[in-house]
């Protein structure tokens, strides 16, 4: 895997030199950092599926996000880094509305799904079109099979029965790659499962009301290494499917599955661009100390 | 400077800590006595009483009404005091419980008005203050009144505020503040990013308190209502101002005659038959005392048994 090799950015000259990358930079033979992080090859179609247009949103008086202008798309996992405090939770969480929440949040701009404006839409509607996966593994206090089937069912009713679900259930738990494993006793307490094994299952949870953007906020910083690569694999295989929006502190990881990089800084949007010229050859100073700085 | 000054600072601190080990010894010495004393004289209590009790207890006495009598065995068993103690422990826990829980989920989920919160909070803790006895004459009054004299059995147009239901009506409020903080302590102690992982599925609020939260909490919904049964069941001053003094279960006429009906219930027999009571038969009381505890004992048990298995399984922060 892609571990072994020396991240590029080491090999970055210092400011004021032309940038020097040593490893083949794009689609290249598999042996340098850049293409043997990849997972697979980028995706052939891209398509729009939500806009954030010069979007600000501040709690209180406090800005955390200043004016961010971003696209999202089918078919690309978008990551989102950046130091701590610079806003990523944040434009995460506004993106279904999840920041109304909080009370103390204001949110200026706009931000379309398939073009319409997000603030027209119910937010229960919303929120089954653009789901979300913690930081933190949380399963609800039920059954594995429940914890999937409560998303498919109509708010708080326990209709319509098990047998009608089954189908679905099984469909998400195979698309979040827990299938196999728990497929002997969906009626174990989720809680029970291990916490990659939770983390998946939060994933199929977010994957059963069939949305069309999935968003996940640090998915794997709970997790073992293992686990960690399963969920990678799974990110790289969904962006066919929903666009995937991804969190990360671990920039080797945002390396590893993103096809487009998004720097913040501060709650601005520093650059944002394809992984391979953000990583190889940032554009901007702070990207570049920034990436330097995390990966050295 | 700050490099300097570390290695000092340290060793400071570890020179008060070794000169406060002996007062430290000195107080945890003092600690393990007062705990162990505590128990000791807790133990003591319950073993004394259990001995006691046991000693007292003839099967006859659950299947056998009091009755009045000059010798101990004439005048019978304590049948009708523990049906009224389960009678009116399911009574107000039927008002107690949905009240406590609906004030509770309320307070922890949704709280607004704040001002409205904040006065059902204080309510709420002047509930819990409140002694007893002071619920009791409350209920006298109250249930005296012509209103609600159809709660009552009448004698002869003379409404004595005495039933089953008054008595329930004023023990579900020596109940209600332990459902509520426990109920509350419950939901509060759950992440609040679990909430939102059920919003961020599109489910509503009130989905996901009646799904995710209430169940998550159940542990401690349980605790609030076993510890709420714990206290009216052993109540007495309520039970003697508002149930009435008839020992044996006396049903009033017409709808649902029971719980309009007086009766008696444990602790009123223990109280009636004590040393120091009207009928004078300690060997009833200790038989009826052993009882009442052993119940209050199961419940326990009962209550620790379910909230340890639920602990377990619970999320990060
Ligand atoms: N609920 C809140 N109320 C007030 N301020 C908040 C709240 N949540 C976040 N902030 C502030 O907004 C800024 C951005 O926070 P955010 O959580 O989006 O950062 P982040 O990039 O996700 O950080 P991290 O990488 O540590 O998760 C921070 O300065 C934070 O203090
Ligand atoms: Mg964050």
């Amino acid at each position: 895997m892609g571990f072994l090799s020396p991240p590029p950015v080491r090999t970055l000259p210092l400011t004021g030199e032309e940038p020097k990358v040593v490893v083949p930079n794009g689609n290249g033979n598999g042996n340098g950092f850049v293409s043997a992080g990849r997972k697979v090859a980028p995706s052939s179609l891209a398509i729009d599926r939500m806009a954030v247009e010069d979007l600000s949103i501040a709690y209180g008086s406090k800005v955390a996000v200043d004016s961010v202008s971003l696209p999202i798309r089918q078919g690309e996992v978008l990551a989102l880094i950046g130091p701590s405090g610079c806003g990523k939770t944040t434009l995460l969480r506004s993106l279904n509305r999840l920041t109304e929440l909080t009370k103390t949040a204001s949110l200026k701009g706009r931000i379309t799904l398939d073009g319409d404006d997000i603030a027209g839409f119910e937010p229960t509607s919303l929120r089954r079109r653009v789901t979300m996966v913690f930081q933190q593994p949380n399963p609800f206090p039920m059954s594995v099979f429940d914890n999937v089937a409560f998303v498919l069912r109509e708010q708080a009713s326990r209709r319509p029965r098990k047998r009608d679900l089954k189908g679905q259930v099984e469909s998400a738990l195979r698309r979040a790659g827990l299938w196999e494993e728990v497929k002997g006793d969906l009626a174990h307490p989720a809680l029970r499962l291990s916490g990659g094994q939770q983390q998946r299952l939060c994933i199929a949870r977010a994957l059963a009301a069939n949305p069309e953007v999935l968003l996940l906020d640090e998915p794997c910083s709970a997790l073992d290494p293992q686990s960690t690569k399963v969920i990678e694999d799974l990110i790289v295989q969904l962006r066919e499917e929903v666009a995937v929006v991804i969190v990360t502190h671990n920039l080797q990881q945002a390396h590893r599955i993103a096809d487009y990089v998004a720097f913040m800084y501060l709650g601005e949007l520093v650059e944002y661009g394809p992984a391979e010229q953000l990583f190889g050859a940032p554009r901007q100073e702070r990207t570049r100390e920034y990436i330097s700085g995390a990966f050295g | 400077m700050a490099v300097a000054q570390t290695p000092t600072a340290r060793r400071s601190a570890r020179d008060s800590s070794s000169s406060w080990r002996w007062t430290d010894r000195l107080g945890l010495a003092f600690a393990w006595f007062l705990g162990l004393l505590f128990l000791v004289v807790t133990v003591g209590i319950v073993i004394y009483l259990m001995v006691q009790g046991i000693r007292f207890v003839k099967p006859e006495y659950f299947v056998t009404s009091p009755s009045a009598g000059f010798s101990e065995s004439e005048t019978g068993g304590f049948l009708d005091p523990l049906i009224g103690t389960l009678q009116v422990t399911a009574m107000a826990m039927a008002i107690a419980f949905p009240v406590g829980l609906g004030v509770g989920v309320w307070l922890s989920e949704y709280g607004r008005p704040t001002w409205l919160a904040r006065l059902t909070e204080s309510t709420v803790e002047m509930l819990a203050g409140t002694p007893s006895i002071v619920f009791a004459l409350f209920g006298v009054l109250l249930f005296q009144s012509p209103v609600l004299a159809a709660f009552s059995q009448k004698n002869e147009g003379i409404v004595f505020g005495r039933s089953f239901f008054a008595a329930a009506a004023m023990l579900s409020l020596i109940a209600l503040p332990l459902v509520v903080a426990n109920v509350r302590e419950g939901l509060q102690a759950i992440p609040g990013h679990v909430r939102e992982a059920s919003y961020a599925v599109g489910k509503t609020k009130w989905a996901t308190t009646r799904r995710v939260l209430l169940p998550a909490a159940r542990p401690s919904v349980v605790t609030g209502a076993m510890l709420g049964v714990g206290r009216v069941v052993g109540d007495t001053a309520v039970i003697i101002l508002l149930l009435g003094a008839t020992l044996r279960i006396n049903p009033a006429e017409g709808f649902l005659g029971e719980a309009r009906g007086t009766g008696s219930t444990l602790t009123s027999f223990v109280f009636q038959n004590a040393p120091t009571g009207e009928a004078n038969q300690p060997e009833k009381a200790y038989a009826a005392a052993f009882v009442l505890l052993s119940l209050v004992l199961v419940l326990n048990v009962v209550m620790d048994f379910v909230v340890r298995r639920g602990r377990r399984l619970t999320w990060g922060s």
